[in-house]
């Protein structure tokens, strides 16, 4: 055996000691037979199938090949829906409507957030769990993270708490930041992702198709702002607390593996409704419409408010503004 | 959407008091005057959004109509300790140095309120009561800014008023509560402050 080999070589007891000559490495030394190119790479291709069919992520072969959610045909999208909603039947017993509605012309989606008013009672995290069927218990996932900061200091991460607890909010000297995803115009984790498994829609929304991403994560570490998770285990959701109206690129259940994201409730807006953080809030401190109506309410926000975004020197520039309305 | 009530008399008021410079004005441009927030409305192409006015939260029980006991009261304009009412005196804490009942509750007629100028406003348009000191608030609700609504981004919306938030005679925010009355869901503001919701679960404490 010639020591210090660069790539681990798998070793057989019983098969004979390889012999490679002396100084010479054996990969890439002239070229291959046909034949034998051609033999390898059928065998490359049925051990690729053959993991596939061993795999039990619930991953088909149809699923595999399928082309990206972008370039498929309205019959194509269709079936994709279908087999969607067979899927949630199959796991929660459930009939469930998927769409993929696509966004409206002229709208471009801007959220506000009240610092001045929230009060940080969590109540959006909660009702974007139940809406965006996301994981209870193990894992645990939140899209919406509650920052607890001081007055004293500001915006300012390094003192921030995301895990106070309190019997009654808002605590004395303190203010409350919560963090979703903002829905950058140039979002770093659209550049990140390897397989296009996530882009940024028409109306801003930065999606991810969750049968296309392969959980690399690559997207959690370009986001500054922590607002993608990844989900370690398959997602524990009651059947009974199944949210039924389900968007392709939004709600539906999630498989193990893959990395999910606040979607502006695309279920919801894309349908004309406010999102579920919005309705929830009990104080009105989440604003949501259309940027490009003067008479929307985001739009009365942003020119009569202190507005700021999130992390600005980063120019992610994000759809969703903090503002001061005091 | 169960609890909303179609009221686009009580819009029209609103957008009526497009401008308001100086509370004395409110009431002069309140009735009949002409609807200027509509008007610039309706020049856009498409469907303009319908505002639907919350429920307000309901009255304490067997306080209102105020002159099914007033009527037979003599008419005390003077400033004092009530006996009676006290579950407002307990927790009267509106500017109490400067203002008490009559500031705002009409003495000639008990079911309605009264705008500074004398003005009479029923308990259903109470924002413009408000509207008279918190023009800035009053301002930002009116456009959305200020206060919660629900329903459409781009259609029919609820939205809330001051006293689903608010509590007149405590006005300082603390909580509201989904409350039903008459068979309707509403909000009401409490009287003590929200607890939050659980925290996250931290990162050790998830199995992996």
């Amino acid at each position: 055996m010639t020591p210090n080999k660069s790539l681990p070589v798998v070793t057989d007891a019983d098969a004979p000691p390889a012999s490679p000559r002396d100084g010479v490495d054996p990969i890439g030394d002239g070229p291959l037979d046909p034949a034998r190119r051609a033999f390898l790479r059928t065998a490359a291709a049925g051990t690729a199938v053959a993991a596939l069919a061993s795999c039990s992520s619930g991953v088909d072969m149809e699923d595999f090949l399928r082309k990206h959610f972008k370039e498929l045909s309205p019959d194509e999208l269709k079936k994709v829906l279908a087999k969607v909603e067979k899927r949630n039947q199959e796991r929660f017993g459930k009939k469930t409507t998927v769409s993929a509605k696509g966004p409206q012309p002229g709208v471009e989606y801007g959220y506000g957030l009240d610092i001045s008013r929230c009060v940080g009672c969590r109540r959006c995290v909660y009702a974007c769990v139940k809406e965006n069927n996301q994981s209870r218990t193990e894992p645990q996932i939140h899209w919406i993270q509650v920052l607890e900061m001081d007055k004293e200091h500001g915006v300012d991460l390094a003192h921030a708490d995301l895990y106070y607890e309190a019997d009654a909010v808002p605590r004395p000297g303190k203010f409350y930041f919560p963090v979703q995803c903002q829905q950058c115009r140039n979002p770093p984790c659209v550049k990140a992702c390897p397989t296009q498994a996530t882009w940024k829609e028409q109306d801003g929304i930065v999606v991810i198709d969750y049968d296309w991403c392969i959980g690399c994560r690559c997207c959690m570490s370009a986001c500054p702002y922590g607002a993608r998770h990844f989900n370690w285990a398959t997602p524990n959701l009651p059947a009974e607390e199944l949210n039924p109206d389900q968007h392709y690129l939004g709600n539906r259940p999630r498989p193990k593996g893959v990395v999910e994201k606040c979607t502006f409730c695309i279920q919801r807006v894309r349908e004309g409704r406010y999102t579920a953080c919005v309705e929830v809030c009990p104080v009105g401190a989440r604003k949501f419409g259309n940027l490009l109506d003067p008479e929307s309410e985001i739009r009365k926000v942003m020119e009569t408010k202190r507005v700021f975004v999130f992390k600005e020197e980063l120019a992610t520039h994000p759809q969703f503004y903090y503002f001061y309305a005091t | 959407m169960g609890y909303v009530r179609p009221r686009m008399g009580a819009l029209a008021v609103v957008a009526a008091l497009a401008v308001v410079p100086g509370w004395a004005r409110a009431a002069e441009a309140a009735p009949g005057a002409t609807p200027k927030a509509p008007a610039a409305k309706a020049t856009r192409p498409e469907a303009k959004p319908v505002l639907v006015q919350a429920e307000a939260p309901p009255f304490s029980e067997g306080i209102y109509p105020c002159s099914a006991c007033h009527a037979g009261m003599p008419k005390n304009g003077t400033r004092r300790e009530l006996v009676f009412h006290d579950e407002q005196q307990s927790i009267f804490d509106h500017g109490a140095d400067q203002r008490w009942c009559l500031d705002c509750h009409d003495l000639q007629n008990r079911d309605v309120l009264r705008l500074a100028n004398g003005a009479p406003v029923p308990f259903t348009e109470s924002y413009r009561l408000c509207g008279q000191c918190h023009g800035d608030k009053y301002r930002d609700w009116r456009v959305g800014v200020h206060g919660k609504r629900v329903g459409h981004w781009n259609g029919e919306k609820t939205y809330f008023l001051c006293v689903n938030c608010h509590n007149p005679h405590s006005p300082r925010f603390k909580g509201v509560q989904e409350i039903v009355s008459g068979g309707k869901k509403t909000v009401a503001p409490t009287l003590t402050y929200l607890k939050p919701e659980p925290r996250p679960k931290r990162p050790e404490e998830q199995r992996r």
